[in-house]
């Protein structure tokens, strides 16, 4: 019994003994000096456990009397936030080890972050839920505060961590009301309590509080405030970090939590998420307008993205996930290439982070300045780029499931959000002759980075690498 | 050639990425090869594009010259032409060489123009081509990109605002669309616009936050289709955006967008609306006339007062729209003919216009009416070439401007006598503004010192007028060249819609009456 659980969740096994040993073995050697050899050994494991993932994976494997699920959904999630947190950490590398940042607790970090997103969105179980979003959180709020001399990062990473801490007494507490009112912590029961009809108060109001938690985690407003400080205060590759995996980990978590536990009353908790969509467009579109960070621009971009994820889940169909997930997938590389130009970014050294330095950059390199255009036409959701088929694919599953008003109004968002993505272009293309321009120092990573996932946003249009079949198939798994 | 249409679509985007892959210099020869390959690649595209035009059976009111492919999304890869589209495709790419030589005295960043040009002209052909609902979409939103680029990059002085003002207007529009779109979709279970044609959306009203809809979903579709065609058009009162991205674009890029781009509106109502949407159109056709008949008349007289020539031809293209809207919603075969003809004139005549002011503009950087005058008297050739797309703007008979403003003028009155009697007006205006402009500039003394030493137009640009020249005048004493080629498909089109209308009245009287 034990073996075949712990076969199931082997590969987390393997990423937090690693990562454990590793902490070890570098406290005991030469320390930061191992730490670039690290980077490379901790993302090559991510990325072969992906790849293990993706492969080997079938059907749907329960561990440890059902509070660990791995089904095609997990994997999906999994393989999606591996990819992308093994890619951010070898943007990551250079742009540190120049600044004195690159210690050899932020790969193992990272790693360990990896771990508890794995566990959440295998999460059969409000224990093992809460267990897998406490071991993300805590890595993710230390290195918030990696640039332990800087009062910002020091200040992002507090701020992270007692806001937090808020979100995770909601949660808990959510928790035990569900726990009070069902008898059971585990998902499978929840839902059969559900299902019978029992749906109490107490009940509602303890889902509540869950999604107020989780909105915390994939900063859906009201519940965004930490976003953008955390987001301009965090040295840029923990921002990268921020933007990419656990964005997908939190919002695949939710998908799992509303489905595998409260499926049955989809109509109960649609009108929430659909308010939480609403005001997160809306508010990530207009409070965008006025920055002049592009850290903090893309802060609020991604609270507008998680907006339009949410209509997928808003919906409460099967469509509605497989769209949530494409469209996690195609957010989740746009990032990438977007904060691998942002690690770029720098003057005499410095890192650079205000947009209007990006003055007529057109005419200094083409190339990259190109790549972003195409990126940024792709977060506005311009075709042909893939993001705007990332926007269609919500649109449609909202419109199916009936809300039709919820996509009239991201449609809105939709066009005002354009601005400051088109401002970006402006800037680069159309702007003044700037006195002082950014020079972007590229090392083969972030050139790589950048150039191929602006290639992608447009191969993407003939050929999706059997993303969407995967999402297609990760959704039927979730919902039945 | 199977797939002549997605050759003809594609090959402007090949010549593009062979040039942004391999032009690589910056120097002189860099520029004149980009130039070269553009014209090049523009004029391939023209002669093949013929093949669509002799391969084509005008007895045959379906598509034709289909092709067909899986895609993303359930969605599908289809192209085909029929009489109403098959023009446009043809105006375009008789239309893009002729930008290119236009656009020879660029000198800032010339591959990146001729890039977008090229890109362009690849994402219109498809606007008209496409048989999917999203493939169209896509098409038609994508070519905001290097137009937007065009506008911000090689525009005038205040081309910034020009160029932010033209996305958002135009996107604002599209996304509503889009999601008419996604709501078709969902309703039909298919986004092939053949098989949308023959799906019956409902026409059953229903109530909308207190408000009864006439016509149910269908007229929801319509105001949503009708939001991204009427500012595309574009139509009063969403017609701001025209004068200012006209002004600020750089002459090739006015040309484009009067010749080619605003024909997408009026192909949308032709594709969409009518076809899809009848009960929609027929609750809206009167508003839809009125707007017509002001946008003629009121756009007519702002016409009257601009200082700037651009703008005035601008203007003057807002009143000419207005006849093609207004041709349109009359819905028979008279007004639908006369629509099409006159986007297809209109596609001539403005394009010519633009670039009679890009003469005198290039000559003396200046597009103000009153820095000019007495022009004959230096420059007899391009006072005739003007004088000639003037009256034909003006709709003299003989021109194609007559031809298009008399089918739409006549298939207006059998539907509403006012609204005709109204934009019939706007005839006589079109004479005022634009003779004036004419009489301004080229007539007069020649007092200006700065005038004096003006010189007519060269070798290049006569050859850039010979091809407009003769389709004006081609089409103007033989319009049968046009009204047969469309004539069989909009008769089928007139005749489904008439059908959907009373299939709609009849069941709504079955419905009342028990």
């Amino acid at each position: 019994m034990i073996q075949a659980d712990l076969t199931v969740i082997l590969p987390e096994i393997i990423l937090a003994v690693y990562a454990m040993a590793a902490l070890i073995g570098a406290v005991y050697t030469t320390k930061d000096k191992l730490a670039p050899a690290l980077v490379w050994v901790t993302a090559g494991l991510m990325a072969a456990l992906s790849f293990w993932i993706a492969t080997n994976g079938e059907g749907t494997n329960v561990a440890f009397n059902g509070m660990f699920v791995d089904d095609g959904f997990a994997r999906f999630a999994k393989v999606a936030i591996l990819l992308s947190a093994a890619a951010v950490l070898l943007m990551s590398q250079e742009y540190m080890a120049r600044r004195d940042l690159l210690r050899f607790e932020f790969p193992l970090l990272v790693a360990l972050a990896a771990v508890g997103m794995m566990m959440m969105v295998s999460a059969g179980d409000l224990m093992s839920l809460y267990m897998g979003l406490e071991l993300q959180s805590l890595a993710l709020y230390v290195v918030a505060a990696l640039r332990r001399d800087s009062a910002k990062s020091t200040e992002a990473g507090l701020k992270y961590f007692v806001l937090g801490a808020l979100s995770s007494g909601l949660l808990l507490y959510g928790a035990s009301l569900v726990y009070g009112f069902t008898g059971t912590t585990l998902f499978s029961g929840i839902i059969a309590t559900v299902q019978a009809g029992d749906v109490s108060l107490g009940l509602l109001f303890g889902l509540i509080f869950l999604i107020s938690g989780l909105a915390f985690k994939v900063s859906a407003v009201p519940f965004h405030m930490w976003t953008p400080d955390v987001y301009e205060g965090s040295p840029t590759p923990i921002t990268a970090f921020f933007a990419t995996a656990p964005k997908v980990a939190a919002m695949a978590l939710f998908a799992r939590l509303l489905h595998d536990a409260f499926g049955g009353i989809v109509k109960d908790w649609q009108q929430v998420i659909v308010l939480l969509s609403v005001l997160s467009m809306l508010l990530g579109a207009i409070a965008a307008i006025g920055q002049r960070d592009i850290k903090r621009l893309m802060a609020f971009s991604s609270i507008a993205h998680m907006g339009y994820a949410l209509i997928g889940l808003a919906a409460g169909t099967e469509m509605g996930i497989k769209a949530m997930l494409m469209y996690l997938a195609i957010y989740v590389t746009m990032n990438i290439g977007t904060f691998a130009f942002i690690l770029m970014m720098e003057r005499d050294g410095k890192p650079v982070t205000d947009i209007d330095a990006l003055r007529q950059y057109s005419k200094r390199d083409p190339g990259k300045a190109l790549a972003v255009l195409i990126l940024m036409f792709s977060l506005a959701g311009v075709p042909p780029m893939l993001g705007f088929f990332a926007k269609f694919g919500v649109w449609q599953a909202g419109v199916s499931a009936g809300l039709t008003g919820l996509v009239i109004v991201s449609a809105i968002a939709s066009v005002i959000g354009a601005f400051y993505y088109l401002r970006i272009v402006f800037y680069m293309y159309f702007g003044d002759e700037n006195e002082d321009p950014i020079e972007t120092r590229s090392t083969p990573v972030l050139w790589g980075a950048l150039m191929g996932s602006a290639a992608l946003m447009l191969i993407g249009v003939f050929y999706q690498f059997g993303v969407e079949g995967a999402a297609a198939a990760a959704a039927a798994t979730l919902v039945n | 050639m199977d797939n002549i249409l997605s050759m003809v679509t594609f090959i402007p985007a090949i010549a593009a990425g062979l040039m942004a892959l391999f032009l690589h210099e910056n120097d002189a020869a860099a520029q004149r090869n980009a130039k070269w390959i553009a014209l090049l690649a523009t004029t391939v595209t023209f002669f093949v594009s013929i093949g669509i035009y002799t391969g084509f059976d005008p007895s045959n009111t379906g598509f034709q010259m289909v092709e067909e492919a899986e895609w993303l999304l359930g969605l599908k890869y289809k192209m085909g032409v029929d009489g109403i589209s098959i023009l446009f495709v043809l105006l375009t790419t008789f239309i893009m060489p002729l930008t290119i030589l236009a656009s020879w005295q660029v000198t800032d960043r010339v591959k990146e123009y001729m890039i977008a040009f090229l890109l362009l002209e690849t994402l219109m052909l498809g606007v008209f081509m496409a048989l999917d609902l999203v493939l169209f979409y896509l098409f038609f939103e994508a070519g905001l990109i290097p137009m937007f680029l065009i506008i911000g990059i090689w525009g005038g002085a205040n081309r910034i605002y020009a160029s932010f003002k033209f996305f958002l207007y135009t996107f604002l529009g599209s996304v509503l669309m889009l999601v008419a779109m996604v709501a078709m979709y969902a309703d039909a279970g298919t986004t092939d616009i053949e098989a949308l044609m023959s799906h019956q959306f409902s026409s059953d009203g229903f109530s909308v936050l207190g408000v009864y809809i006439v016509g149910g979903m269908q007229t929801l579709m319509f105001l949503a289709f009708f939001a991204s065609f009427a500012v595309k058009m574009p139509m009063w009162p969403v017609h701001t955006w025209l004068p200012d991205a006209h002004v600020q674009a750089p002459t090739a890029g006015s040309v484009v967008l009067a010749a080619i781009l605003l024909k997408m509106g009026g192909y949308g109502f032709l594709r969409f609306s009518l076809p899809m949407f009848p009960v929609g159109s027929a609750v809206m056709t009167d508003l839809v006339l009125w707007m017509s008949a002001i946008a003629v008349v009121y756009t007519s007289l702002v016409a009257l007062v601009q200082e700037d020539m651009k703008k005035l031809i601008a203007y003057s293209s807002v009143a000419h729209m207005g006849f093609v809207t207004m041709g349109i919603f009359a819905a028979n075969q008279q007004g639908i003919d006369g629509a099409i003809f006159q986007m297809i004139s209109h596609g001539f005549i403005s394009a010519a216009l633009f670039l009679c002011v890009g003469v005198i503009y290039d000559r003396m950087h200046t597009r103000d009416i009153d820095a000019y005058g007495g022009l004959v008297i230096r420059m007899p050739a391009y006072a005739l070439v003007f004088m000639l797309f003037t009256m034909a703007n003006v709709g003299l008979p003989g021109t194609s401007g007559f031809i298009g403003e008399f089918l739409t003028l006549m298939g207006a009155f059998q539907v509403n006598t006012w609204v005709t009697a109204v934009a019939a007006t706007g005839v006589i205006f079109s004479a005022g503004y634009a003779l004036w402009l004419y009489r301004r500039v080229v007539f007069g003394d020649l007092i200006k010192e700065s005038l004096k030493s003006i010189t007519d137009m060269s070798a290049r640009e006569r050859l850039i007028f010979a091809p407009l020249i003769v389709m004006t005048i081609l089409l103007g004493v033989y319009p049968s060249l046009v009204t047969d080629v469309i004539g069989n498909s909009t008769a089928a089109l007139i005749s489904n819609y008439d059908t959907a209308l009373t299939a709609a009245e009849a069941a709504t009287q079955t419905a009342a009456s028990h």
